[in-house]
Parts: structure tokens; sequence; C-alpha cells
């Protein structure tokens, strides 16, 4: 059983009581909520006659049914069923005090962008949202956990869920990466080596030299892949990189009352000796960027290397998995990746929607076109992403290069907005799960991969190394290496 | 608060005709495909069970296990079914289209928290258990499966095997405490303890 790790710390700090069923009843210091899993747990509050216990712990926006098109976010929108959701949304918010970050309000964007660059997660904190990906907020030293709409109802009544306590398991990157190899790239490395359900029954403390170089960008992306890896939860400890990122974002603490939860966000690192149900370590040194060649994250591939042949796999199971996604994806064996055809190129989600993907893939872009054949797409994460981009004139580059230029949303990631894959399109994505039907078509194809190598692929029009590219030494930003303060 | 419909019921066992459900890391995405998500109910779940994969190119029903086995009550699935995306609603379009109780290898995490919020019993055998229960159903549709959640055991034809049980998912289950929100609602003051301590929250109530 792990012990002094910031994972019991903080459990600890946030543990009410035991319950009767032996799970433990634990506090929620931030709770997230958007359009889609969220209005059936209202109901069910409404049906007990209850109110929401902690609305100035709960913070709202909407994302997943968020058209991307300017003209397409004036309401009522077109779709009905968005509409009618985006409304529960504002009522049950309104109703509850909850703060509320709407298309008007300017910072409007998917959960995972948006309390992160807003100050609100930090470290030592519990994260609940009704999204898988809220392990994105472990990035600060938090436990971040997707929660079910039930759960989503728990939170709501009583602040609280009613959870198991995971194992620990330290997972330690080791080496340094190159120039044009991202944080994107050490989470698919990591997932490829553990498996994409290595992580059940855990949670994931990253840490090692390839880890504590990323910027909070570059971590955010890292902890927002946990559970592609099967861990409901990924954190990295809290370190100067992560307080500098914190200091003047509008909900972190100003002046002293700063220091003061400074202290508190130190005390909960993991201690030196604190012991871990297990540790791992996964060499990162000099790799290649990695693409997905299958159906799960797990199927990948550094760009160098050849489609594993079924035969490759031992288990029964996975090499029925490897058949079904070499059919699926329309590849043989021993293929290189480089040079599949792409028809999508998709940049953007709470993965790879920020500042930093669309600047990483902006030097790729410049001076560069889409291919003919491409429809590209740049959907930044957050409305504050896409000021942030258009006030450093990343946007024109996107478009001069021919990529629409998007509004903040979940986007094409999940095709619950209008932006999906059409019959058996390819789309190389910096989004985080390659499903079968996962981007809105049940034929499309998904090649998961780092911003910079979606813009390389948008260019050529099939699977590029971004690497030939970026020729100006090592990069900056996007969970490369973190930029040196002057 | 009001008493709620699901909370008092104890469930000690689950049973039925079976639907093996074939696959390592089947995902909520082949459950439950995010477009049928755009409802503010469950209510139509059911109809969007595995939609995908039901159904051929012509939009007609395929040879899916789903579309074979209609009316069955118990799913036998293969390891780490549910993985992906933490919606409800694949669970909830498991339940509403007549899943009582789940056999597997292994689950989610999030995919089995969310079966123990709606009662559905998710227990565990090794591969081998797990392929000759899919098997024996594929030869005995109409063969009743039983999973017994005290017992901690499945038994079908003339077989009873040992299954696991999660003991937090089986005492819930069991005991008819798997109502989590009346369970902590009763722990208000506690909360309130837990939270003066917290640093980063506001006391203010």
């Amino acid at each position: 059983m792990s012990e002094g790790t910031l994972y019991d710390k903080v459990w600890e700090r946030h543990k009410v009581t035991e319950l009767p069923n032996g799970q433990d009843q634990l506090f929620i210091g931030l709770h997230l909520v958007h359009e889609v899993t969220s209005p059936q747990a209202f109901g069910m509050l409404r049906e007990r006659e209850l109110d929401v216990a902690y609305p100035d712990q709960t913070f709202a926006t909407t994302d997943h049914i968020a058209p991307t098109e300017a003209d397409k976010r004036e309401r009522p929108l077109a779709d009905d069923q968005a509409e009618e959701m985006l409304s529960a949304l504002e009522r049950n918010v309104s109703e509850s005090g909850i703060t509320f970050f709407g298309f008007e309000s300017g910072k409007q964007g998917i959960t995972h962008v948006v309390a992160p660059e807003l100050g609100l997660s930090q470290p030592g904190m519990t994260v609940a949202c009704g999204d898988s990906h809220t392990a994105t907020h472990g990035a600060f030293g938090s436990i971040g956990v997707g929660i079910g709409t039930s759960q989503i109802r728990d939170v709501l009544a009583t602040g609280c869920i009613a959870a198991d306590k995971q194992k620990v398991r330290r997972v330690n990157v080791e080496g340094e990466l190159g120039s044009g190899v991202y944080a994107k790239d050490v989470i698919l490395k990591v997932i490829q080596e553990l498996g994409v359900d290595g992580g059940v029954g855990h949670v994931y403390e990253y840490g090692g030299p390839a880890i504590e170089a990323l910027d909070m960008e570059g971590r955010l992306a890292v902890c927002n892949m946990s559970i592609e890896g099967g861990a409901r939860a990924g954190y990295i400890n809290p370190d100067e990189t992560t307080y500098e990122y914190l200091r003047g974002r509008e909900y972190a603490p100003e002046g002293d009352a700063f220091e003061e939860r400074k202290a508190y966000w130190e005390s909960v690192a993991s201690d030196d000796d604190a012991e871990y149900d297990d540790v791992v370590t996964i060499d990162a040194d000099g790799i290649d960027p990695l693409v997905t060649w299958g159906i799960n994250p797990g199927q990948v591939i550094e760009v160098s290397d050849p489609v594993p042949d079924p035969d490759d796999f031992e288990g029964r199971t996975d090499r029925e998995a490897a058949e079904q996604a070499l059919d699926h994806m329309e590849i043989e064996p021993g293929e290189s990746m480089l040079g599949y055809d792409v028809d999508v190129a998709f940049l953007g989600t709470c993965t790879n929607g920020r500042l930093s993907d669309f600047e990483e893939a902006a030097k790729i872009l410049e001076g560069n076109t889409v291919d003919e054949g491409v429809r590209a797409l740049a959907v930044p994460g957050s409305e504050t992403v896409r000021q942030q981009c258009e006030e450093r004139g990343i946007d024109e580059v996107f478009i001069n290069a021919g990529f629409q230029w998007r509004r903040a949303g979940c986007s094409m990631c999940l095709a619950m907005n209008d932006d999906a894959l059409e019959g058996d399109e390819v789309c190389a994505s910096s989004s985080n799960r390659n499903f079968i039907g996962r981007q809105g078509s049940k034929d499309g194809r998904t090649v998961l991969m780092s911003p910079a190598m979606v813009a390389a692929a948008a260019v050529e029009g099939e699977v590029a190394d971004a690497r030939d590219y970026l020729d100006d030494g090592p990069t900056g930003g996007a969970g490369g290496v973190e930029e040196v303060a002057d | 608060m009001s008493s709620n419909d699901a909370g008092d019921q104890h469930i000690t066992d689950v049973s039925g005709t079976g639907v093996p459900i074939p696959g390592d890391d089947v995902d909520t995405d082949q459950i439950l495909p995010a477009k049928f998500m755009k409802e503010v109910t469950f209510d139509n779940m059911a109809d969007y069970l595995f939609y995908d994969a039901r159904r051929d190119d012509d939009g007609e029903f395929n040879d899916h296990p789903l579309n074979r086995f209609e009316g069955a009550s118990i799913a036998v699935v293969n390891s780490n079914f549910g993985c992906g995306s933490s919606r409800e609603h694949a669970p909830q379009a498991m339940m509403r289209w007549g899943i009582d109780g789940v056999v597997g290898e292994s689950y989610a995490e999030i995919f089995r928290d969310n079966c123990k919020s709606l009662g559905i019993p998710a227990v565990t055998a090794d591969h081998e258990t797990v392929t000759e229960l899919q098997e024996w159903i594929e030869a005995n549709p109409d063969g009743d499966v039983e999973i017994d959640v005290e017992a901690k055991t499945v038994t079908y034809g003339d077989e009873t095997i040992d299954v696991n049980v999660d003991d937090a998912m089986r005492e819930a289950l069991v005991e008819g405490i798997w109502d989590t929100t009346a369970l902590m609602y009763s722990n208000r003051s506690k909360v309130d303890a837990t939270v003066d301590e917290l640093p980063y929250v506001e006391g203010d109530d």
C-alpha cells in the first residue's frame, strides 16, 4: 500500500468518513459541469427536492455540443437537441447559483482547458467532472476523476463522491525529448508500454526528468490521457513550474494569500521516501514522434517503426484486436504509417487545444499550405486560447495555410456538434481517442498524434514527420522543453 | 429528503438468459455512440445500445449478439469492458435494454462505478471461465444464467462457478445501500468539518 504520496495526502485531507460499504466519502473541492452529462443529474436532484450543496465550488461551461463556426453560435442553436441541452444547463446553473462560462463570457471552452487557464485547478485539490478526461487537472498535483451522472448527482447534492482508494504507480519517464517531440508523444509512449488497461486499479504519479522538464501545458497533455491507459487519475507533483503558472491567474490567490496557499501546495507533494505500490520506468530518451495505427490509443508506434504483425502479439485477444484494427484502418503489417493518406486534419481538444499547441503547429504551417485534398480544422480549446492566438497572429498563419479557424469546443474529438468525419475519411488528429466511430462516422479512421504532426500531415496530405519542418533546435511550449525564464 | 425509487432495494441475485458480447477493450463509444447523447434524459438510450455495431451498411440489423439474443438479462464480456468515456449513458442503455447483471474478465473503473450507481452487479472471472460461459450461451440461448451476488457465484446449466465481486459493490447491492446520495447526505456535519480544514474552500456554510 502506498504511503506518503501526494495521492495519499490529498485523499486523507478530503476524506469525510468511511461509508458502510467500505468506500470512502471524499469531498470534491472543484466540480466542473458541462451540458451533456449534467442535465439528468440536476433532474434527479429536483426529484429529491435537494439543492446544490456547494455552488461556490462548482463551475460550468459548454463544450461538447458547442458549434465551432461563429455564425452557428447564435441562439437558438440550429440543432434543436443542442439548444435543449444548452438551455437546460443555463437554467440549472442559474437556479443553483453556479458560475457559468457561456458563449457571451469570452471564457467558454472545454472544461479541462478553461479550469486550468483560469487558475481554478490548483495543487492539493480534488477535482471531479462528468468527463473521463478530468485526470487532466492532475497536472497541478491534484486528484482529478471522471464520474458518471449518478455521481454528478452525488457531488451536486452532497459535495462528495463515494470512492475506492486506488493503488499508486510511480511512472518514471527518463531521458530528454528531441526537437519536434512533445508531451503527447510521451503519454502515447507510456500507453504503448503499459497498455490501455495497464492502469486499471491505479493512479499514475508521473515523474522523472522527461516529465519535470515539461511546461504546464505539456503536463496537462500527459495527465489528460491517463484514462487512455486505464488509470482513472494521473498526477504530477507540484513544483516551481506549477506555482509560476498559477501566479496572476484569475482564480488563483493573490499576494500573501498566494504564499500561504503555496505552503499547502508544497505540503501535499509526495515525500522523498514515499512508498508506491509499484514503480515503472519508461525510457523516453530520443524517442521519435508517435502515431496510432489502430483503433485504441495503445495501438501506437514511433513513426519510424513498421505497423506490427498480429502474430507478434502473444495473447489471442490482442492478436484479434490487431487484426480488427488492421482491417478497419486498411493497412498491412510491416507498412510504415509515414505516407498514410489523410483527408482531415484536426487540431484542438482537451489534450492539445492550448496556446503552445497552436504555436508549435504554426511553426510548421508558416509559409506552407494545406494539401488540396485535406479539410483542416483548428479549434482552440477555449475562447481564451483563441484570443491568445489571435493576439499573436497565429490565427493568420493557420488561415493563410488553408486551415479553418474556429471557435472553442470539443468539436471533432467526439463529433457531438457539426464537426464530424464522413464515410471512411482518415483524420490526423491531436485528440485522445481513435475508437471506431469516435469522430462521428462508423467507418472513419483516426490517427492520433501531436499538434506538430497534425500540421505536417495537413501540409503533405499524408502522415509525415514534423521534424522535417523543424530545423531550429530544441522546441519550446507544447510540452517541449520548458522555456528558461530570463 | 424524499425517499427514492432505487435506494432501498436489496440486490442479492439477478438471472435470465445471457448474451455474450465478446472482445477486449470494448469502449463506451461503441456501447453508446456520442451522437446519441444529445438528449437531456436517459429515457431512449436502449434504442441506441451498440447502435453502429448492430447495423450493417444499409442500416439493417446484422448478426451482432444483441440482435441474436434479444430478451437477455445477463451480459458476458471480456477484459477492460466499458473503457473510454465516463458516460453513464452506456450502462443506462444496457440496463434499459434489459441487462440486469454483467459477468466479465475486467471492467474500466468508471464503468464499474456507474454499474454500481445503477444497481447492476458487474462480477469478474478469469478468461477461460468467461469464454466457457460465452460458448455455453451460444449453445444454450434459452438457458438461464444466475449471478448470486451474495454467494459470489454464477450458475448456468449444471455448473456453478465462483466469481469475484468487488467488496464495496457487493456490500452496496446486498445491503441495499447503493444510493450514495442519501448515504452521504446524512453525513453533512462531517463534510462541514472536513471542509473547515481545507485551506482552499471558503468557509461560508
